[in-house]
């Protein structure tokens, strides 16, 4: 497993990504992803996909799943808003382990009270969907977080919810 | 023309490619036409045949794609015609199956009962092979000249409002376990 000591957190999670062989990364683009989605984009290692919606980015990830590649799902908070059903009845029935990563928003300092409450959507739905789900706060803990939780959905068939916390990633804060 | 007769066309002509169905009608009338291990049925994600499709196709550049889908289900997901335009995969070829209604909830109709083209929303897109079928003939010579050419490409089909022929057993378990086998992707752990 990458140690993450002298690094940080998006060098961390590409290399844990690579370390497990997720090749596809689908994004729908956010501020602070911005280091991970230049990071995909740059290697040739991934296939890099911007997509529409999030729900389109599960199907993706899904067919790509089915046909033999790992994928990564990065958003925001507000963009799972948009995924339950899609992860009902596609990614949950079907047992399909699709890695979502998602931004934090809407706490720690949110400026944008549109984003607020669709940030507090995400722990009920996996709750309700019983969607493995934590919220990484700690660069030490970024490795472990993500290479156990990609490991367990592959083994498990299960999709995995990952949460950036402004913790770990310094939020977006308010440019005035 | 009519869905069942244009599905089970299609099934003719079918060697090892995947198929990926849509909600409701599309994939029960693919199922009824010859259900083969390659088909994928999907069951309750609205317009997400074609993403699925677009990502079996990205983790199977070798293989040939179909994705098929309603007119309803095409008009809550417009935008991944834009991402297929885009990505502009050589192996995917896409079917609208457009009885310009949501004919399973009760034949409301759609917008292209109204004024939606999916091929001019498509060729706008990106998806330069993009085009209507004219009857069930024309409808098999465009999917084959797509399986043949290398690039995206786009089939409208308008058909009438015919009830699917059969429907295939809701275990999407199964249908997932037997479509990745198919594809190579996952042995039966019974196999040697
Ligand atoms: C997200 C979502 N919204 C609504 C529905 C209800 N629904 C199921 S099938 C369908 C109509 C599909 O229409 P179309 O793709 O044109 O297929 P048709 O029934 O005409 O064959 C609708 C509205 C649903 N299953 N999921």
């Amino acid at each position: 497993m990458p140690s993450a000591s002298d690094k940080a957190w998006p060098d961390v999670v590409l290399e844990t990504l690579k370390a497990n062989d997720v090749r596809l990364a689908v994004y729908v683009p956010d501020k602070i992803l911005i280091p991970l989605i230049d990071g995909v984009r740059a290697d040739p290692f991934f296939t890099a996909l911007c997509a529409t919606r999030e729900e389109e980015a599960v199907g993706i990830c899904a067919g790509a799943w089915m046909g033999g590649m790992r994928s990564v799902l990065m958003m925001q908070t507000s963009g799972f808003g948009n995924i339950p059903n899609a992860l009902a009845s596609l990614a949950v029935a079907y047992q399909i382990p699709i890695v979502l990563l998602i931004s934090e928003r809407g706490a720690l300092g949110e400026f944008n009270a549109g984003q607020v409450w669709s940030s507090r959507v995400v722990a009920p739905v996996c709750t309700a969907l019983g969607i493995p789900h934590h919220a990484i706060e700690r660069l030490d803990d970024v490795a472990f977080i993500l290479d156990r939780s990609i490991k367990q959905a592959v083994a498990t068939q299960s999709p995995a919810a990952l949460v950036l916390s402004p913790l770990l990633t310094g939020g977006k804060v308010f440019a005035g | 023309m009519q869905r069942i007769v244009l599905m089970r066309r299609l099934a003719g002509m079918l060697r090892d490619e995947a198929v990926v169905g849509g909600i409701g009608n599309t994939n029960f009338d693919l199922f009824a036409a010859g259900h083969r291990p390659q088909n994928f049925y999907m069951l309750g994600s609205m317009g997400l045949a074609f993403p699925i499709a677009l990502g079996v196709a990205l983790a199977q550049p070798q293989r040939r794609v179909i994705g098929i889908e309603g007119d309803g289900s095409l008009l809550m997901n417009l935008g991944c015609l834009a991402t297929i335009g885009m990505v502009a995969p050589p192996n995917l070829t896409l079917i609208v199956m457009d009885n310009a209604s949501y004919q399973i909830t009760g034949g409301q109709p759609s917008a292209s009962a109204a004024t939606a083209d999916f091929v001019a929303v498509a060729r706008g897109a990106g998806i330069a092979r993009s085009d209507w079928s004219q009857d069930p003939d024309d409808f098999i010579r465009l999917v084959d000249a797509a399986l043949q050419s290398s690039g995206p490409a786009l089939i409208g089909a308008r058909i009438d409002e015919a009830p699917a022929a059969g429907q295939p057993a809701r275990d999407p378990a199964q249908i997932r376990d037997r479509f990745m086998q198919a594809m190579g992707a996952r042995k039966d752990f019974g196999a040697p």
